[in-house]
């Protein structure tokens, strides 16, 4: 199962509390991670990636264990720490703003 | 006794205001989506239960929201959690904040770039959802004014989205410009009387009107003149910032442009100003009484630069007399020291006997007058800035 954190405003919109489970069918990439969060969460849908494009959202980033994957293309794997539960995959509002 | 329900959007989420029919007590609701800026919630004619709600983000985009019991609950509308998100035969499904511009041949391929700032031509990019307007007959068909401007339809309560492209085929938007809050399209108006007849008004294209249901539109500007523009006549390019009509007498429009408050008693083929003797006719709301079809409401601004009222005065004006003759109204309000807008959705009237007024300001307060201004009293006085009011008169 992979872990991932949600921003305050889409926890609210998921309707969950805390942490995100999500059961990942074959290799773990931000894709196939988004694509399984946005199937249990469909409300989410257009809040993390454009509907049409699939791109990232411009304030939206993405970390893991320590790293900003914002930039990575969409089928990079996730690291193996994220993959295997042990370490959350954030989805992170920018900040933005004064 | 009827009752009352004010729905308030605001820069960080909406509210709920309702009343008996006395308008003096209040029950405040919200905030409703806190955090979020809610552009507009309005409730279905035909089903006042049914309330629609634009909730819009600039990290997370665009949300519709809806509510069928009133405004206790709401939900987005479309698929539930755990199915599919394509239907089979792999089309995906309706997503209920999914507006994408029709390209298709089939609507004629509308032109997919207008006027930028700078002069230059830019490509059509979707924002967000100014405005939403449900169909006098059928809870589930709702109109959705959109900002870069377009019109889009839903007939599902909201689950999928389809555009009107008639209105940027029509060919002039290489012509359309964004406004200083955007390219938006921000009022619609559907004609009580003729289903096929329907009215909006972009900033700053101007308005446009359809008579065959939203298959063609063709702009109604003429009479408009704005000196900010190349030409001042021209038969598009015009801020238009809202426009009012009586359900009674839908060939009546009253129109808060920019400068000017004009009046077009031909369903928009010609205007002419009725601004008259106001203080400033800056503005942005507009609206008409609800028993009294040419008692009419606007909030002079002092000026496009000076986006609050004159004279630190907080004034409504109104017409009895379809414009040109104003009289301010300001028993209730302040009269010093007031530096506050009032955004162009962002007032309302009730169908009550003694017609209630509404109207927020971006100071955050939501003004009520339950004798058609004679006297106003605030609801609530500090919320965030409002963007929208609109109103519900309840059995």
């Amino acid at each position: 199962m992979i872990r991932v954190i949600l921003p305050p405003h889409l926890r609210a919109l998921a309707r969950v509390s805390g942490e995100v489970l999500l059961d990942v069918q074959g290799q773990a990439t931000l894709r196939s991670a988004l694509d399984a969060l946005e199937v249990s969460y469909p409300m989410l849908r257009g809040t993390i990636r454009d509907h049409s494009t699939q791109q990232r959202r411009p304030f939206v980033r993405f970390f893991a264990c320590s790293e900003d994957l914002s930039q990575e293309p969409p089928d990079t794997p996730l690291p193996h720490a994220v993959a295997s539960g042990d370490e959350p995959f954030l989805v992170v509002g920018a900040i933005a703003g004064g | 006794m009827s009752r009352v329900r004010v729905l308030v959007g605001t820069r960080k989420g909406a509210f709920l205001l309702s009343s008996d029919g006395k308008r003096e007590k209040w029950d405040v609701s919200g905030p409703h989506f806190a955090g979020w800026e809610i552009y507009h919630v309005k409730g279905s004619p035909a089903d006042p239960n049914r309330l629609y709600a634009s909730q819009t983000s600039g990290w997370f985009g665009q949300i519709i929201q809806r509510s069928d019991d009133g405004g206790k609950t709401w939900f987005q509308p479309g698929t539930p959690p755990g199915e599919p998100t394509t239907a089979p035969g792999g089309m995906p499904k309706g997503e209920s904040n999914k507006f994408v511009y029709d390209t298709s041949a089939a609507s004629g391929k509308p032109l997919t770039t207008h006027q930028f700032y700078d002069g230059t031509q830019h490509p059509w990019e979707f924002k967000r959802v100014w405005h939403l307007e449900p169909s006098h007959s059928d809870p589930d068909t709702v109109f959705a004014g959109v900002e870069d401007a377009a019109l889009f339809r839903s007939t599902d309560g909201g689950i999928s989205w389809h555009e009107l492209a008639g209105l940027r085929g029509h060919g002039s938007g290489p012509r359309w410009q964004p406004g200083a809050g955007g390219m938006c399209l921000h009022t619609i108006i559907q004609d009580a009387k003729n289903p096929n007849r329907i009215y909006i008004a972009i900033s700053a294209a101007g308005a446009f009107r359809t008579d065959d249901g939203g298959n063609t539109w063709r702009p109604i500007n003429r009479g408009l003149k704005s000196q900010y523009i190349p030409d001042p006549e021209a038969e598009v390019g015009h801020c238009v910032h809202h426009v009012a009509m009586h359900p009674s007498r839908p060939e009546v429009l009253f129109m808060q442009k920019h400068w000017d408050v004009m009046r077009s008693d031909n369903g928009g083929d010609s205007w002419h100003e009725v601004s008259g003797d106001l203080p400033s006719d800056f503005g942005f709301v507009i609206d008409v009484h609800a028993q009294e079809p040419e008692t009419i409401y606007v909030v002079p601004i002092k000026s496009d630069g000076e986006h609050f009222v004159p004279d630190g005065k907080l004034r409504v004006y109104r017409s009895r007399t379809g414009g040109n003759e104003w009289e301010p109204l300001t028993r209730g309000l302040p009269q010093r020291d007031c530096y506050v807008n009032v955004l162009r959705d962002a007032m309302a009237v009730d169908s009550l006997d003694s017609c209630g007024i509404y109207f927020g300001t971006t100071g955050g307060q939501v003004y009520a007058s339950s004798d058609a201004g004679d006297s106003w009293a605030p609801i609530v006085r500090d919320l965030p800035a409002v963007l929208s009011v609109e109103v519900q008169t309840l059995p």
